[in-house]
């Protein structure tokens, strides 16, 4: 097992959140692990990204050039790195934000439009970034439902505990929806 | 024989190598008076950075740290975080305090970091041989002022004690000499006054001491104490400008 | 113990505080700038002490009276702010003062970029101030190894009276891993020169770095080079990852080392002979471990987050025993291991 996951989006959108639930699980299965964020100046609104490495073997760089899955919250992000994408990797669209399709063949694309089912529902407000790892947890087989949550419980700050049902309610979406 | 005067005991009994008429020796010798009638000189670590008085670690009996020029305020604040109840304090000069290390005093006085700053004011830098200080009185000629000092390209004096009165930190700024008995014991009382602060954790106390030297501008050590009289004085009145124990006392 | 992870600018800082570190000034830089944050927060609850200083400047020579007082002592910047506490650190050396210094290295020259570099090399290891003397360096290459280093850098500075660095770079500092710390340290050897007050019970001490006589300072200078050969012979650590049997073996450091270590994985997968030489000491640099890893090496690729400083120690350390040759990106651009690993191949087929 060997996932070089590369989440991209907007800052703001939650995609370090998003990359740290991810990375937890990797450290709770036992696997080796990093993340590491992109960093700038700017502090709200510019692009952002983070990698994220979960490996049976010790990381090397971990910094992720050539994802095997590649997590797209924005238009830009997707026209950046998809042409990185190792050949058979996945790659998972959030497509109420991406407005192209991908035109690759050789790499599995989910469209899922995580922000649009955010709305009209207070409880998963904000939360496309989870509906998205649910659906990465669904195809990669990372982590089990179990995991997820104990990942959850340590990633959300203690002043939001009580959003761990609603992250749970996002991650359930995200698993089991279907285009 | 009854003693009528002897060297302060946390005064090294070493010849200094301070020029004939200087004033150092006085105001050394003030500090060593104020550390041996507090009993302190096993508490107190003294800090004297870049400037005439670098050697006065051989001077002085108490522990004491040379510092890197103008750093001075900023080495008392890492002994004192370290040794809190201990007393600190450093000895500086007028290029050390009001030039090169103007930030670190000023920020050390606007922590209201609780230590003594003796601020020898001579008006000239001594050590490197007679240049402007950012003391030098308008008029005055250095060896970087040869045609004196000329207040639109060289700037104004700066005037410390005033300066530093106006932050919240301070506890005491005071401005003093050593020209005259009468001068010498009110600058004696001023650094009492200051390490007591310290003892009391009152925050940051500074003395101005306004000194002479003689070698530099180029007079006898006599007309020199005049000088400071006629010329410094004036400029630099003397006078405590922040005073927080005196206030209290006041209301 | 529970593996948790970290990120290395906070992990260096708890290691820093379980080393018993009781002040830390400094000033906000990026990438380094949660050190500080952690231990504004940490510090005060163990009851040490956190200051952010007016300037760097003043942060290194709050260090220098902290150390003087006797107690451990820290401070962290990355690469512009290192330069401006340069002089501070040639006077911490001079008096023989120990502490620990935190590089976190962005790309420069100037204000420069706030990406992760290697261009700091130089100055950490020849010339960070004025004057003959040489600081500590450690580079770890992973977040367990900020800690370990951290930890062992106190210890160190102590031992040998010296200022340590850690020469760490925006991707380890920002990166997270797993991460597990030593316990909290509660003895400590005594400093018997420290300059706490002498209590009427010593002769006073003097931290000082002034001597006027040209042999006295000459003196002084020549018993610290002798301490610095105690070093050399004793503290030199370095990584040697499959040089055994290597053709071609890369050196890098610190995050540079860690793309290699991929490079050379991808180019054992093909075929190739690769190793790595990881120095963990950039001063002392390992000489005796680099000539070691090169016994059946045929060349040696040097790679850095720079334009090629470290290959100058490489070069000297094996004494044109072997080729050496260069890949570098500079500027804050992380080398990819396909590009490593493309120079690898051009090395194998040349030699």
């Amino acid at each position: 097992m060997n996932y070089d996951i590369l989440l991209a989006g907007f800052g703001g959108q939650g995609i370090l959140f998003a990359g740290k639930v991810i990375v937890y699980c990797g450290l709770y299965n036992g696997s080796e692990v990093s993340w590491l964020p992109s960093y700038g100046p700017e502090m709200r609104g510019g692009t952002c990204n983070c990698s994220v490495c979960i490996s049976d073997e010790p990381i090397g760089s971990p910094l992720v050039v050539n994802p095997n899955v590649l997590v797209v919250m924005n238009t830009p992000s997707l026209e950046k790195f998809i042409d990185k994408v190792q050949p058979g990797g996945l790659v998972i669209v959030d497509s109420s934000m991406v407005d192209v399709k991908v035109e690759r063949t050789d790499v599995k694309v989910c469209y899922i439009p995580a922000t649009e089912l955010t709305n009209g529902d207070p409880e998963l407000k904000g939360g496309a970034n989870i509906i998205l790892t649910g659906k990465l947890m669904a195809e990669t087989g990372i982590a089990d439902n179990e995991t997820i949550k104990k990942a959850l419980e340590h990633v959300i700050p203690p002043k939001k505990a009580h959003l761990l049902g609603n992250n749970l309610k996002a991650i359930k979406l995200g698993m089991e929806y279907q285009a | 024989m009854a003693v009528v005067f002897e060297r302060p005991k946390s005064l090294a009994d070493v010849p200094t190598h301070y020029c004939p008429g200087c004033t150092h020796g006085i105001i050394h010798r003030l500090i060593a008076e104020v550390i041996d009638e507090m009993g302190i000189e096993g508490d107190t670590i003294g800090i004297a950075p870049v400037g005439c008085a670098v050697m006065a670690y051989d001077y002085f009996n108490c522990d004491m740290i040379e510092a890197a020029h103008g750093r001075a305020p900023a080495t008392a604040t890492g002994v004192k975080r370290a040794l809190p109840d201990k007393f600190v304090f450093t000895y500086q000069g007028d290029g050390d305090c009001a030039a090169i290390g103007t930030a670190e005093t000023v920020h050390a006085a606007t922590r209201g970091e609780n230590i003594t700053v003796i601020f020898v004011n001579n008006a000239i830098y001594g050590m490197t041989g007679g240049q402007m200080a950012p003391t030098s009185l308008p008029g005055q000629v250095t060896q970087t002022t040869p045609y004196g000092r000329d207040t639109k390209t060289a700037g104004f004096p700066i005037k410390m004690v005033e300066m530093l009165a106006a932050l919240d930190g301070v506890a005491l700024s005071q401005r003093v000499a050593v020209n005259s008995v009468p001068h010498i014991r009110e600058a004696k009382k001023a650094i009492r006054k200051a390490f007591e602060n310290q003892r009391d954790k009152l925050g940051f106390s500074i003395i101005e001491v306004l000194s002479s030297c003689p070698t530099n501008w180029g007079v006898s050590p006599a007309e020199a104490l005049k000088k400071i009289d006629e010329e410094m004085i004036p400029y630099y009145p003397l006078k405590a400008y922040k005073d927080i124990r005196a206030e209290e006392a006041a209301k | 113990m529970e593996r948790n992870l970290m990120k290395g600018n906070e992990a260096l800082a708890e290691a820093a505080i379980r080393a018993g570190c009781k002040c830390f000034f400094g000033y906000p830089i990026t990438p380094q700038t949660e050190v500080a944050a952690y231990l504004a927060k940490n510090m005060p609850k163990n009851g040490g002490v956190f200051l952010q200083a007016e300037s760097e400047i003043a942060a290194i020579n709050m260090v220098l009276g902290a150390a003087s007082a006797g107690v451990r002592t820290m401070t962290s910047s990355s690469s512009p702010g290192i330069s401006l506490k340069s002089e501070g650190v040639s006077y911490i050396a001079g008096c023989d003062l120990p502490c620990v210094i935190i590089n976190v290295q962005r790309g420069g020259p100037g204000l420069g970029g706030i990406q992760p570099s290697q261009s700091d090399y130089w100055q950490a290891t020849k010339a960070l101030g004025h004057g003959d003397y040489q600081l500590l360096v450690y580079a770890p290459c992973s977040v367990q190894e900020m800690v370990d280093k951290v930890t062992l850098a106190f210890d160190m500075a102590d031992k040998y009276r010296m200022p340590a660095m850690i020469l760490a770079d925006g991707l380890l500092g920002q990166m997270m891993e797993p991460v597990t710390f030593p316990e909290k340290k509660t003895e400590f050897e005594p400093k018997p020169w420290a300059t706490n007050g002498h209590g009427g019970k010593r002769d006073h001490n003097i931290t000082n770095s002034l001597y006027l006589v040209p042999e006295e300072l000459e003196n002084s200078i020549k018993s610290r080079y002798e301490r610095y050969e105690v070093i050399k012979a004793n503290l030199t650590e370095a990584e040697l990852y499959l040089t055994e049997d290597a053709d071609i073996v890369v050196a890098a450091y610190g995050a540079s080392a860690r793309v290699a270590k991929s490079a050379v994985n991808h180019a054992r997968a093909e075929g190739i002979k690769a190793g790595l030489f990881r120095p963990i000491t950039l001063w002392p640099f390992p000489v005796k471990e680099i000539n070691e890893a090169a016994k059946n090496a045929k060349a040696f690729l040097d790679v850095e987050m720079s334009m090629g400083q470290m290959i100058e120690d490489v070069k000297l350390s094996l004494n044109c025993s072997k080729p050496v040759e260069f890949f570098g990106r500079t500027g804050g651009v992380i080398p990819s291991p396909a590009e490593v690993l493309e120079q690898i191949k051009i090395l194998a087929e040349k030699y």
